[in-house]
């Protein structure tokens, strides 16, 4: 009960602290007024402390006493400064969150930039509930952190509001400050473990993957990615042009290929949405391992015949967002 | 708040445990002469024990010898002290739980209260010693643990490092602490009661005086209180500091008669004898009087005087107390109490004998008592008595022993036997203790009078004169007040250090007094009563406590603003690389051609190439001075090129 009281306070206290409804524009630059200030549990025990000892100081009429104890108050006070400053006037991009399956963990990449001339130290960031990240940010420099987030869904993952913190230098007195950027992440179907074979295979060989398959067919060369598997590179043509020369890949158009659909209505009847998109989510990734192409068809929506890279973010998107 | 319960589970670091280990011993060392032997000792060991530990990275000892050892050293303090709660006993303890604390700590939140452990100590040193090398120790203790708990929070930077940003925040610091020092309000007195042992390390004149009492005192350098002149100084001859006034004998001790409080001054001014106006600074001594030149026409405020014309306050000053007075080193008396003069007649039946037959011989002629009293300084002169700092021990019959068997004495041995004579002879006497002569410090023109210059003499009651001061060493060694001790003292006795004359110091030493006076009127001795002076000189109409709060919280509020403004505020100025590059844009942005935000040099450069490819001189200078900027901004190009990429965007013209 007292619990859910502090939660709910304290969300009160974030939207009030925000100034705005998220999502706010990039870059945000944390203000002066978007910072607090409040003292940690070490700096309380240290206030503690310096009441003692000014008592003490009283009681005894300890004129160095005295000084020791207004010395350590404004030690206190420039450490709030300090620790202020280490945050206030942090300025806050976004970069591009790259796309994760589902059960995996989302990073979303922010930027701080310090446009200042001193070294900005120990930023925590974090999202809710999750570990904090510290970052350095050189003066006059930007640093990218990528604040993590459990992917439990498919679709998109808007990043909740980051939370930004700064104990340093002494650890007495913490600054904190929110941010919430527009920031999203696609989540992918989770693949399925235990998968079906690709439904080619299934008809025309049994499920076994062979090396002749959907590759008989010689179509051309392409500029070799990274992706492309090792056994499609036309390593005869590399040893010929040297090596300065790009690698280039075989591409193949064989039979089996071409008759790659991944099809939902091919799953079974009973099956629900969630499985088969996990299930084709696990044949589009199989299909690009294989160094097939292939074209998916979902109620509403059809992918033509293709792959590599943009083609599986493509089908594996239309998986993600598929309604229903 | 969250994230910092995560941060704490963090062990530490061995560079945190070494600097924990400094604040330990920073703390720990200026208490080592403070505290019992084995308690440094043990103290010690521990710290050893631990830097053994961290070096040869050993794990640290169980729950169990820990316990152990606290049981151990807490029975130790009972020991020592007979108590848990005492204030010295306090101080112990906290000292061995520094020792254990540094034995179990583990993670950062252990480091914050051995840090917090050690500023605790650094105030406990202040009750013996407040002095400038004290105050000095103080801010490298505050160096090191400042240092500390900023290694507890980020422990990647090397010492010098940490110990830069300790200076800057203790520097930042010194405003607010001198603010607060002047206009926090002050109020006088403990808050509440003190433990018993709160002041047993002061020292000073007792109430009683045996053979000893006095040449223990002397062999301290520590100072009795400074006398500040107005107007005309008295000779240092005539500069008897008037403590107790011992009337009653009993065996070998002299002890106060009775006396009374003295409603009105009990001896009259003279009209025209000269007036000396001065300000006493006393040293605390724990005990209830006051010294003042011989004899005070005044009365401090809050003190009174007995009819034996000792001042005293009102409790046992525990505190440095500053008072004004006015002195006539010659007064007239109108008349003394019967009772008082016959008290100043007793003698212990029994002891004596020799010398209380030679004063008995003296009666037999009736003559005066101020013949009497002339025949005594006589009498002692033609023993030729020796004035030394070690005299031979003496056993029962003081007085008889020193003037006819040893005849080498002290002070209180020259002023004992001169009353017990005295007194044979039927004439009042008494024994006077204080302090003699001093010395002045011509940077300050302040009078220091030291332990080493605590003095016994004595007091004749003549009638028709009133109670003449005699002082009897005067007669054997009268170097000793026309002088110092160190010129009254054979040569080879012990003498205090400050006593003897090493001229080629003395100027240092003078200067180093006066620094220290100021120090301990206007840092240690900055009370109320002070702290509202000060401010209605500066111009505070009436500084109450309110005001002084309220003008406190005013210029913290400035000196916290003006830090912000400095620190917040002190926007980068663009360095010259950057400012090079911003005149170009800003002049292609008046041809129309504006840098967009997220556009890095080459991007633009390339992008205005594209836009002046009729003209292909003008975008190669683009390109060049585009790939100078970024070279010398992100890349590794040298001072050189800057002087290239001004030259370039001077010469250049869209």
């Amino acid at each position: 009960m007292l619990h859910k009281l502090r939660e709910a306070l304290h969300e009160r206290f974030v939207a009030w602290a925000l100034r705005t409804v998220p999502p706010e524009p990039v870059p945000i630059v944390l203000t002066q007024r978007r910072v607090y200030v409040l003292p940690t549990r070490a700096g309380l025990l240290y206030a503690v402390s310096l009441v003692v000892m000014l008592i003490g100081a009283i009681n005894y009429n300890l004129g160095l006493g005295y000084l020791l104890v207004f010395l350590l108050v404004g030690l206190g006070v420039a450490t709030i400064l300090h620790t202020f400053r280490n945050l206030a006037g942090l300025s806050i991009g976004t970069g591009a969150a790259a796309p994760v399956f589902a059960g995996g963990t989302a990073r979303f990449p922010l930027r701080l930039a310090n446009p200042d001339r001193r070294e900005r130290r120990l930023v925590q960031l974090g999202l809710p509930g999750q570990p904090t990240i510290a970052a350095d940010v050189p003066a006059g420099d930007s640093t990218q952190v990528l604040l993590p987030l459990p992917a439990a869904r498919r679709g998109w993952l808007t990043m909740p509001r980051a939370t930004l913190a700064t104990v340093w230098p002494l650890g007495l007195v913490r600054t904190w400050s929110y941010a919430a950027p527009a920031l999203a992440c696609l989540v992918y179907p989770r693949p399925a473990g235990a998968v079906p074979p690709l439904p080619t295979f299934a008809g025309l060989q049994g499920g076994r993957l062979s090396s002749d398959t959907g590759d008989e067919d010689f179509a051309g060369l392409r500029r070799h990615q990274p992706s492309d598997p090792p056994h499609h590179v036309a390593w005869k043509a590399a040893a010929r042009q040297g090596s300065d020369a790009p690698l280039q890949t075989k591409q193949f158009a064989g039979t089996a290929a071409q008759a790659l659909w991944l099809d939902w209505d091919t799953l079974p009847a009973g099956m629900d949405t969630e499985t088969r998109l996990s299930i084709l989510a696990r044949w589009v990734i199989d299909a690009e391992d294989a160094g097939l192409a292939w074209g998916l068809r979902l109620p509403g929506t059809t992918l033509a015949r293709g792959h590599g890279p943009d083609h599986v973010h493509a089908c594996l998107k239309a998986l993600a967002l598929h309604e229903g | 708040m969250k994230a910092d319960r995560r941060h704490t589970v963090v062990p530490l670091a061995p560079v945190q445990t070494w600097w924990l280990l400094a604040t330990g011993i920073a703390a720990f060392l200026p208490l080592t002469l403070q505290v019992p032997v084995w308690l440094s000792v043990a103290t010690g060991a521990a710290f050893a024990w631990r830097v053994a530990l961290a070096w040869w990275r050993q794990p640290l000892p169980t729950r169990w010898v820990l316990v152990f050892v606290t049981l151990a050293g807490t029975a130790g303090v009972f020991l020592e002290y007979r108590t848990l709660f005492g204030q010295r006993a306090g101080v112990a303890l906290l000292l061995i739980f520094l020792a254990l604390k540094q034995l179990e700590a583990r993670a950062p939140r252990d480091g914050l209260a051995i840090v917090l452990l050690a500023y605790f100590l650094t105030l406990t040193q202040f009750f013996e010693d407040q002095s400038i090398p004290v105050a000095a120790t103080m801010l490298a203790t505050l160096a090191v643990a400042t240092a500390t708990l900023a290694s507890l929070t980020d422990p990647r930077d090397k010492p010098p490092a940490l110990f830069r940003r300790a200076g800057l925040l203790l520097a930042q610091a010194l405003p607010f602490m001198l603010i607060l020092f002047v206009l926090f309000p002050r109020v006088s007195g403990p808050l509440w009661g003190l433990p018993a042992d709160a002041y047993s390390g002061l020292t000073g004149l007792s109430d009683s005086m045996s053979p000893g009492t006095i040449n223990n005192l002397i062999q301290s350098d520590a100072i009795a209180f400074r006398v500040k002149f107005d107007g005309p100084v008295p000779p240092k001859r005539e500069m008897y500091w008037r403590g107790p006034v011992l009337t009653r004998l009993d065996e070998r001790t002299w002890r106060p008669g009775e006396k009374a409080i003295a409603r009105e001054l009990p001896y009259r001014p003279l009209a025209d004898g000269p007036l000396f106006t001065y300000t006493v600074t006393l040293e605390p001594h724990n005990r209830p009087w006051l010294f003042a030149l011989e004899l005070p026409l005044t009365l401090p405020p809050g003190a009174f005087r007995s009819t034996d014309f000792q001042l005293h306050a009102r409790k046992p000053v525990r505190e440095r107390l500053r008072y004004t007075l006015r002195s006539q080193t010659t007064v007239t008396h109108p008349g003394e109490s019967p009772d008082t003069l016959a008290a100043a007649r007793q003698l212990p039946a029994g002891l004596n004998p020799r010398t209380r037959e030679v004063g008995a011989g003296w009666t037999a002629d009736g003559s005066s008592d101020a013949v009497q009293l002339q025949r005594a300084i006589d009498f002692m002169r033609e023993r030729t008595l020796v004035y030394t700092l070690r005299p031979p021990l003496m056993d029962r019959d003081v007085a008889d022993e020193f003037l006819f068997d040893h005849r080498r004495g002290f002070c209180e041995h020259f002023a004992s036997a001169f009353v017990v004579l005295m007194r044979a002879a039927g004439v009042p006497a008494r024994v006077v203790t204080g302090y003699q002569g001093g010395e002045r410090n011509p940077v300050d023109d302040t009078w220091v009078i030291r332990q080493s210059d605590a003095h016994a003499w004595a007091e004749v009651w003549l009638a028709g004169r009133g109670w003449v001061r005699v002082d009897p060493t005067a007669t054997s060694a009268p170097a000793r007040i026309e002088e110092n001790l160190a010129a009254a003292v054979p040569a080879g006795d012990p003498l205090p250090f400050l006593a003897r004359g090493y001229h080629f110091l003395r100027d240092l030493r003078y200067r180093w007094w006066a620094i220290n006076n100021a120090w301990n009127q206007w840092v240690l001795g900055y009370d109320p009563q002070r702290q509202r002076d000060l401010l209605e000189r500066l111009g505070m109409k009436s500084p109450d406590w309110q005001t002084m709060t309220a003008t406190l919280a005013v210029l913290c509020g400035a000196v916290l603003l003006a830090l912000t403004g400095w620190m917040l505020w002190r926007r980068p100025h663009p360095d010259r690389v950057q400012r090079q590059w911003l005149r170009l844009t800003k002049r292609l942005a008046r041809r129309g051609f504006p840098r967009h935000d997220w556009e890095g040099p080459q991007d633009y450069a390339g992008r205005i190439v594209q836009v002046l490819s009729a003209q292909p001189t003008k975008a190669a200078e683009i390109r060049r001075i585009a790939a100078l900027y970024a070279g010398l901004r992100y890349g590794r190009l040298d001072a050189s090129s800057f002087h290239e990429l001004r030259r370039r965007v001077a010469a250049f013209k869209p």
